[in-house]
């Protein structure tokens, strides 16, 4: 088990207005995500609980190009992560950004 | 005084001894092990029949139990090296070299055997390479085939699982060689004559059915948001523009995806009718539900596949089927269906290089190549036109003119990591330590680079037919190739300008949103769907019954 943040200071403000929302499931190779729009509306945050430890700097890379696809400030991202790969922590990522933008 | 017909007076010699053993053609499963040993000899090139389907398994067995003091130094050449028996004969001596083209589960057993000097390796080859073969320099001396039924005559009815059976019979019978049968029953009156009995030498009522690997059956429930993802893709940014109706899908699940989608996202983009009309496929039992909701015109196939038959019986303006009304299949034929017939080649591979050549060769594991590089590659042969291939052809040169040949479109898809957080993009194949560490004077390459048109990952598609020198292929290759070492390791900006030219394009370039990538597109979610989907038709192996 592996916890960390990851602070985006400059981020573009997310659209829409819906507060609160969740994408995956947590379960092994999947991702749980919560979104909460509760910070500044230039800032984002990404709180990262793994059950598999040492890859933190794929972490920091998937979140970076996340964050420069995507339109994230304001938004607090609570990960739950049961060992999923990059790719899938991506689509989740997007998907819950999404969803905040105001898609059903 | 020069002897021309060596060949025909040694079979004499060996059908001879071997009568004792024989009541006309027929031979009693309790003698084939010393049958077996009186016409098969040292030395001979042997065809146990055996693909990625249908195995003459009792034969195998009966093979792999004959005293190596008296039968050694076989020289296999067979498509599949599938069963613990085809290891058995190397492991135990009967057989010294091997000419093969697939080997699914056996693969970590071949790579072993190499290392340790049992197997002496001649090559891996596509099954339609194989056969070839069979008719120049790898010619059987003996060939061990598998049948549904037999009459006393010694006609043969395959069944839904034709496959190789014909061409190995052509090979070995025509040039003095000896057929042997087994048959899950000997009776009466045939069904339909597969096989004229006059080409084969004995038939051999076997203690159980020939066995038949399910191995084109994929469960819906499997199938992930990023290989639907990837399916979206390939429909919307190849399918579409290329308009290609006539095709083949490999064996993995990001086609499957595709399969059960076109009933639903393919509808949405109007695609019906314009393509993947004409398949050389297996019967893959994922494509039930476009046949019944109207997308398929004719699907040719290469072997059978478990539970479908009764429904393909049922559906034979799609399917090939005899007078009796069952599949009739023909790998040989299908191959060359999928070589010359069909505009693209889309299937998964597990790693790809920097050059985007593409391997199923990973460490320690000799895959096979079965038919995919076969279907994988340009037919430089062909001269028939068709939009797809056209349209392929000018996008690979400047200012193309009326001499410019077409391309077929080959496809890959791949998700950028694999199991247990392996990249599947690299800068060098494992097959090029493989080759050294085992001394093979070539790297197995499944699909060679400059054969790959296209390359989906969920990243995106790389078209590499638009690409104009090695650096920029190579970009295009970590363009998409996600937050692996090789994806990493992109010019960032060399990326966004091939981007702009249209060479990569991302879900949002193509109009796909990455939110609609749910499981709730699949036309079937489950086995039971597909079940439910052929009206009843289908009838899934036990192992896919989970409900």
């Amino acid at each position: 088990m592996e916890q960390f943040q990851i602070h985006v200071a400059s981020a573009r403000p997310a659209p829409g207005d819906r507060r609160q929302a969740t994408v995956g499931v947590n379960a092994s190779g999947n991702i749980e995500i919560l979104v909460e729009r509760v910070l500044p509306e230039t800032e984002c945050l990404v709180e990262v609980t793994t059950a598999v430890t040492g890859y933190r700097t794929l972490w920091q890379a998937v979140i970076e190009d996340f964050c420069d696809r995507c339109p994230t400030g304001g938004l607090r991202f609570a990960i739950n992560d049961g060992g999923a790969r990059p790719d899938i922590v991506h689509l989740r990522l997007m998907q819950g950004a999404r969803l905040m933008g105001g898609e059903p | 005084m020069a002897q021309w017909n060596k060949q025909r007076s040694e079979r004499e010699v060996r059908l001879a001894v071997a009568a004792k053993y024989a009541d006309g053609k027929v031979v009693l499963a309790g003698n084939v092990v010393a049958f077996l040993s009186s016409v098969v000899c040292t030395g001979d090139r042997v065809c146990l029949e055996g693909d990625n389907q249908k195995q003459a398994d009792f034969l195998a067995d009966a093979l792999a139990s004959v005293d190596k003091a008296q039968i050694h130094d076989l020289h296999i050449v067979q498509s599949g090296v599938v069963l613990q028996s085809h290891i058995d004969l190397f492991e135990k001596g009967i057989a010294r070299k091997l000419d093969f083209s697939y080997s699914g589960p056996q693969g970590h057993a071949i790579a072993r055997a190499l290392d340790s000097g049992k197997i002496e390796l001649g090559a891996v080859h596509t099954y339609i390479e194989l056969f070839a073969r069979y008719f120049m320099d790898l010619t059987p001396n003996v060939a061990l085939i598998a049948a549904v039924q037999a009459d006393r005559a010694g006609n043969l009815y395959t069944g839904p699982n034709t496959e190789d059976t014909p061409t190995i019979v052509e090979a070995t019978a025509f040039k003095s060689g000896i057929v042997v049968a087994q048959v899950n029953k000997i009776v009466d009156t045939l069904p339909r004559v597969d096989i004229p009995g006059g080409m084969v030498d004995f038939v051999i009522e076997a203690d159980r059915p020939f066995y038949v690997e399910p191995l084109f059956t994929r469960d819906p429930a499997s199938v992930t948001e990023i290989q639907i993802l990837m399916a979206m893709m390939a429909l919307k940014g190849i399918y579409a523009p290329y308009g290609v109706r006539r095709l083949n899908h490999g064996i993995g699940f990001p086609t499957a995806a595709i399969e059960l989608i076109l009933p639903t996202y393919g509808e949405q983009l109007g695609l019906r009718g314009k393509v993947a009309t004409h398949f050389a496929l297996n019967p893959h039992p994922t494509l039930i539900p476009a046949i019944e909701s109207g997308w398929v015109e004719q699907i040719h196939s290469f072997g059978s596949e478990v539970g479908m038959d009764s429904y393909m019986q049922e559906r034979s303006d799609i399917y090939f089927t005899g007078h009796d009304g069952t599949l009739r299949s023909n790998r040989l034929l299908c191959q060359a269906a999928g070589l010359y017939a069909c505009d693209m080649f889309i299937g998964s591979t597990l790693q790809i290089d920097l050059a985007g050549n593409s391997s199923t060769f990973t460490s320690g594991r000799i895959a096979g190549f079965g038919g995919a590089p076969n279907m994988g590659s340009d037919a430089r042969g062909r001269r028939h036109p068709s939009p797809a291939w056209l349209m392929a052809g000018r996008e690979a040169v400047d200012n193309p003119t009326s001499l410019a040949r077409g391309r077929k479109l080959v496809v890959q898809m791949i998700e950028t990591f694999g199991e247990k957080m392996v990249p599947n993009f690299v800068e060098e194949l494992d097959s090029v330590k493989m080759a050294e560490q085992l001394k093979l004077e070539l790297a197995p390459v499944m699909i060679y680079g400059d054969d790959v048109s296209h390359i989906v990952t969920e990243e995106g598609i790389a078209n590499l037919l638009l690409c104009r020198n090695a650096e920029e292929r190579e970009q295009a290759i970590r363009g998409v190739a996600g937050f692996t070492p090789v994806g990493l390791g992109r010019n960032r900006a060399a990326v966004e300008a091939l981007r702009a030219r249209g060479v990569i394009r991302r879900p949002e370039d193509m109009g796909i949103n990455p939110l609609s990538a749910t499981r709730q597109l699949l036309a079937a979610h489950t086995i039971e769907d597909l079940v439910t989907w052929s009206g009843g038709l289908y009838h899934p192996p036990a192992k896919f019954r989970n409900w």
